[in-house]
């Protein structure tokens, strides 16, 4: 089976090629618009108590709304293609990384940015020295949900001529084609994996000051 | 004549959907490189007193002076810079080493980075610990009461002629909690620097202050030396806050000095000798251990110049147990 498999990405690797790149192409890039977004607002937020509320309680009903809806959704509004795919993406992306943000930026102990005002610290200091590397691990984090979250939903796109690995997936589905399907599933699957993989040892990286 | 380091004019503070001042009305001057204790129970307003100092919190009516200067009108991080911050929490950058944190301001100072290290390294040694062994280790790798060493070395980063520092040794164990005190006391002897140092600790406030600063809703009930505060407390509460004291630490706070009745004629006697600082704990202890029951004060310069007997310990310790009563 898996032989049979290879043996058609082989002879299909030009579009396998093109499949692989329009899809972390749409997935990079809702990840990129989304990162610009969330990030500004959830600091917006965590320092402004009384607004960030009704703010970040959008975002999480957001959140419930199942992705192949938002996709659908979109189409007749935005048309087909890679830009209503690459705005319902970015839509499903944006809440973990808000509120990752959010909660990383919150969660800094208080007395930490009170011994760096006090010291002589001005703001923009305090937020580059301390606050941006303390909220980096939470915000990581987020973009790790968002990254699993995306890359599995960019399948979907193809949904509404968006292209990308779910045109294998949904070919093979067509057809009743198991070899077909499996180049496509395996394929989102490792992308996935390997996502999840860079984006830990970053993490790590971040993270090294709470290990011993 | 010393300095005036810090004044208050008619200082006070009202938080915002509060009716009472949390600080009312507060008149003081501290003197350049005294020790003073705030002490007082919480809500007293210590707190609110300490960081007006560095405009933590800004003072609702009033000036605060230093060194003349009414505070508001110094640019407020290049003023803070010259003030040394401990608080209770300690509050270290988790995500930097112990050397990072402490050259943080020298950092922001642009110093050299070879005299940043060699400062971080004469820091950790001035607060007991061996830079080889946690000048590369982070916040959470030691214990409180190191924690807190660390805070103190970052506080004297810039050298600093002020420190602030608000119940620093509160959640530290006793037993660290009296090194530290005791490291603190050599520190300050040796740098001569102004320390503003708030407690709830009725004997830390009279262990560490050169004078005793006693708030309680707000206002000061009495600032003075803590003997002058034993022997003659200024109204009910001083009174009552004092009382908490037992004997023994009455007389760990008591100076030789305070009580000696003053000798002027040659002295050929062969009594022990004790300096005008001894703590008359200390005399005690000497006269229970060694049956005497009289010890001469000597002053550094100009040799004896006093004398304690039994007699005068009892009256004195007496004297202070029915003034606190």
């Amino acid at each position: 089976m898996i032989k049979e498999s290879i043996a058609y990405l082989l002879l299909n690797i030009d579009k396998y090629y093109e499949a692989v790149i329009v899809h972390l192409e749409i997935s990079l890039a809702a990840l990129a618009v989304s990162f610009m977004v969330a990030v500004p607002l959830g600091i917006w937020c965590a320092k402004n108590g009384r607004v960030s509320y009704s703010v970040i309680n959008a975002f999480t009903i957001l959140r419930i709304i199942p992705s192949l809806a938002v996709l659908v959704i979109a189409m007749p509004i935005l048309g087909t293609g890679f830009v209503p795919a690459l705005f319902a993406l970015t839509l499903l992306a944006i809440p973990p990384i808000l509120i990752n943000t959010y909660s990383g930026f919150r969660n800094i102990d208080p007395s930490v940015l009170e011994c760096a005002a006090g010291m002589g610290m001005n703001a923009g200091k305090i937020f580059i020295a301390i606050e941006i590397p303390l909220a980096m691990p939470l915000v990581l984090t987020g973009l790790r949900t968002s990254a699993a979250e995306v890359i599995a939903s960019a399948t979907l796109a193809s949904y509404i001529g968006a292209g990308g690995l779910g045109d294998f997936i949904f070919t093979g589905i067509g057809m009743n084609d198991i070899r077909i399907l499996l180049v496509g599933g395996i394929s989102v699957a490792l992308l996935s994996v390997l996502t999840e993989v860079s984006l830990t040892a970053v993490q790590h990286m971040a993270t090294r000051y709470q290990r011993d | 004549m010393a300095r005036t380091a810090i004044e208050f004019r008619n200082v006070s503070k009202q938080y915002a959907n509060m009716l009472q001042y949390a600080v009312a009305g507060i008149n003081m001057r501290i003197s350049e490189g005294s020790f003073i204790t705030i002490l007082g129970t919480s809500g007293s307003g210590k707190t609110t007193l300490l960081k007006m100092v560095n405009r933590i919190y800004e003072a609702t009516s009033g000036e605060i002076l230093y060194f003349g200067e009414p505070i508001r009108n110094l640019q407020i991080e290049e003023y803070r810079r010259k003030i040394g911050y401990v608080i209770q929490q300690v509050g270290l950058f988790p995500h930097m080493t112990v050397e990072e944190n402490i050259g943080t301001i020298p950092q922001i100072l642009k110093w050299d980075a070879g005299i940043i290290a060699k400062r971080v390294d004469a820091l950790l040694e001035l607060v007991c610990l061996s830079p080889r062994d946690f000048k590369k280790r982070y916040p959470r790798q030691l214990s409180g009461g190191q924690q807190q060493r660390v805070g103190l070395a970052r506080a004297m980063a810039a050298d600093p002629d002020l420190m602030l520092m608000d119940e620093p040794f509160g959640a530290i164990d006793a037993i660290t909690r009296q090194n530290l005190q005791e490291e603190l006391i050599r520190i300050q002897r040796k740098l001569n620097k102004t320390i503003l140092f708030v407690t709830h600790d009725v004997n830390e406030a009279f262990k560490l202050g050169d004078k005793v600063m006693i708030m309680h809703e707000g206002t000061i009930q009495q600032f003075d030396t803590p003997y002058g505060i034993l022997a003659k407390p200024a109204n009910e509460y001083v009174a009552r806050l004092i009382a908490t004291q037992d004997i023994v630490q009455r007389l760990k706070v008591l100076k030789a000095q305070s009580v000696m009745l003053p000798v002027d004629a040659q002295v050929s006697d062969r009594a022990f000798r004790v300096g005008t600082e001894e703590s008359l704990h200390n005399i005690l202890t000497y006269f229970l251990e060694h049956d005497q029951n009289h010890v001469l004060v000597e002053d550094d310069g100009r040799g004896v110049v006093g004398k304690i007997t039994w007699e005068q310990l009892k009256v004195s310790t007496r004297q202070g147990n029915f003034l606190s009563a």
